[in-house]
């Protein structure tokens, strides 16, 4: 198999500028991820700082409904609130070892771009974060939030304006600035090494998922979900269970459904394709131009996914569905008024789909479902949608 | 030998390269503007496929892409562009595009196409060699002349790889970063001409940021063996989109004065 690739997905499909800089992120991610100096700093960040582990939540009220036992890996309660500091933390501290000297990033509903900012500011690194025009106005406290821990928000105003061309923006600063600058891709997309990386310090998820559910029940869970945009926590809780037999469930942005075209439903409905660096499943004409996608949640609004899911989906060892937007918000109100939880908008796809699926489990199986991050900066939008508070 | 590589070996001075994208600001119109570049002296058309996505490209060429998907082109009317041109013209034509393009289309087909329609070159722009051993073996297959480009940044042992892999001329991009005219000519072009030319007996070319006359003549004495223009061209088509007559005399006045800078 070659180099960064997942089955025929993946690869590194950039312009020359950038063949250096992958070469030399790869050799530090080898180097540094076994250096015992980086990883205990990297533990005592995640333990000190972030807040890890995060709790594993058993959901009386809910389970009592939907008939089988719900648990929450509650990645919400991680600072910042998302998964996305698992990544940021690991990635800004290779960084640093790396004597980088500017972090940049894209975002789309500015969790991960908060997360950058949260880790340049407590590593010391300065850090400017592209962000799309559109997701700007929907996700102003994020915006907020992000300058208010020193970093700078470069709005995008090309193409669709939303997080595929923060990425394209991000990706021609790195080019141009590859010396000084590490490009913290925020996803389990782009180029080798970017989706193996952010893999390996996301999968913290899953690790700690896997030992609390052994602890609480004694075996592994029967199913585990999680949303799917470009895929960072879904990987993150399913690859340390992609050995046992645990049903494995991605759930992507099914937007106004599938059939009327506005979605972010990579896995679902596109087919092989490149977009920023890798080989995956893309939304794309039958030119191969990107379409214009949709999702209620900006976090999910990403036309293509990562390479190892695109494997996952051909081997059919994870099952990829999607929810529309209309079920995604049902979710959201149903977990804060259940269980007193207000999930992120990506987070309540997954809840939606177990709703959707109860029936298929029985009143002893055990469902994980990945939280991953709290729905505080989706108020004003779901508000909005509601036809004001 | 190709045509790309007869132009090299003819010429007495460097050649000129010049960039446009098909179907910019519409069929027509980039028809007179490849029209007035060839009729300026340009030694080499090179056609750009628009991509939704072009994230090798600054923003005067991210326009461009935009205004020709907007007015409809697709992949079958790019090799219409390129065969219309062929109607007036046997300069030699290099295609410029984006891998996903040719993946979407099938690799061995889209080479064909190219063929068919014309076309002696294919630089895929988001394809280093370490990826493209399919579509360098297209290449050979339709005898095309396979483009990869070398950077500031490019390691000694990885231009080796980028050596092997390439026919026709070797693209040195002059500086770190995306497609766009600049003021000043970057330093590291000569640095990097200085660094390969012992290595290869490829043609050199160079692109990316060039705009001027002299910048023409400092790439010239640096001993580069041709030069790309593509922002500063595409700019001028954007500026006159509306009149495709004063467009075209912008254009050629343009490329007479890059191509004089070259002469001397």
């Amino acid at each position: 198999m070659k180099k960064g690739r997942f089955g025929g997905f993946g690869g590194q499909f950039v312009s020359e500028a950038l063949m250096g800089a992958l070469g030399e992120l790869e050799e530090a991610f080898q180097g540094f991820g076994n250096d015992p100096a980086f990883l205990s700093s990297l533990e005592s960040y995640l333990a000190e700082f972030a807040g890890r582990p995060t709790p594993l939540t058993f959901c009386r009220n809910l389970s009592q409904d939907l008939g089988c036992r719900v648990y929450l890996k509650r990645e919400d309660l991680l600072h910042g609130g998302a998964h996305k500091l698992n990544n940021t933390l690991g990635q800004a501290l290779l960084a640093k070892f790396m004597g980088k000297k500017r972090l940049i990033a894209e975002t789309g509903a500015g969790q991960h771009g908060v997360a950058t900012a949260i880790a340049g500011a407590v590593l010391g690194l300065p850090v400017e974060v592209y962000m799309g025009e559109v997701d700007i106005e929907r996700q102003r406290p994020n915006v907020f939030r992000m300058e208010l821990m020193g970093a700078k928000v470069i709005p995008v105003s090309s193409g669709t304006r939303t997080l595929k061309d923060a990425v394209n923006e991000a990706l021609r600063d790195w080019a141009a600035s590859v010396g000084e600058t590490h490009y913290l891709l925020g996803s389990v997309v782009g180029p080798h090494p970017f989706p193996l990386m952010v893999r390996t310090f996301q999968s913290v998820i899953g690790k700690e998922t896997r030992a609390q559910i052994l602890e609480r029940e004694g075996r592994l869970p029967d199913a585990i979900l999680a949303c799917v945009g470009g895929g960072s926590n879904a990987i993150g809780i399913f690859h340390p269970f992609l050995q046992d037999s645990v049903r494995l469930i991605g759930v992507e942005a099914g937007g106004e459904g599938i059939e009327s075209g506005h979605h972010g439903a990579s896995l679902c409905a596109g087919s092989p394709g490149i977009l920023h660096g890798a080989l995956s499943y893309l939304l794309q004409d039958p030119d191969g131009q990107v379409l214009s996608t949709h999702s209620v949640a900006a976090g999910l609004d990403y036309p293509a996914v990562g390479p190892e899911h695109s494997m996952l989906k051909d081997t059919g060892r994870v099952e990829y569905t999607s929810v529309t937007d209309r079920e995604a918000l049902e979710a959201f109100a149903l977990l804060s008024r259940k269980e007193g939880i207000i999930p992120a908008l990506e987070s309540a796809h997954a809840i939606a789909r177990l709703a959707k699926m109860a029936g298929e489990f029985g009143r002893d199986d055990i469902v994980v479902v990945n939280l991953s991050g709290r729905g505080d900066k989706d108020l004003a939008e779901v508000a909005r949608l509601r036809g004001g508070i | 030998m190709t045509r790309i590589g007869e132009v090299f070996q003819t010429l007495d001075r460097p050649a000129f390269i010049a960039y446009l994208v098909a179907g910019d600001p519409d069929r027509a119109g980039f028809l007179a503007a490849a029209q007035a570049v060839i009729e300026g002296g340009a030694d080499i058309l090179e056609i750009g496929m628009p991509f939704s996505d072009p994230v090798a490209d600054g923003p005067t060429i991210q326009r461009a892409h935009t205004r020709a998907l907007a007015g409809g082109m697709t992949v079958d009317g790019f090799f219409d562009s390129i065969r219309d041109v062929r109607r007036f013209s046997e300069i030699p034509i290099l295609l410029m595009v984006y891998c996903n393009t040719v993946h979407r289309r099938g690799v061995e087909r889209f080479y064909r196409e190219a063929v068919a329609a014309g076309a002696d070159g294919m630089l895929i722009v988001d394809m280093p060699p370490e990826e493209g051993e399919r579509a360098v073996r297209a290449a050979r297959v339709t005898r095309l002349d396979q483009i990869f480009l070398a950077a500031p940044s490019t390691s000694d042992q990885r231009l080796e790889q980028v050596l092997q892999s390439t026919s026709g001329f070797l693209y040195l991009a002059s500086l770190l970063g995306v497609t766009g005219a600049r003021e000043r000519l970057s330093d590291e072009a000569g640095t990097l001409i200085r660094r390969v030319r012992p290595r290869t007996r490829l043609p050199l070319a160079v692109g990316f940021g060039i705009s001027r006359p002299e910048h023409a003549t400092a790439l010239r004495d640096a001993g580069a063996d041709g030069i790309i223009v593509g922002s500063a061209l595409v700019r001028l088509v954007e500026e006159h989109a509306r009149d495709p007559g004063h467009m075209a005399r912008e254009i050629h006045g343009f490329v007479t004065g890059m191509r004089g800078a070259l002469e001397g």
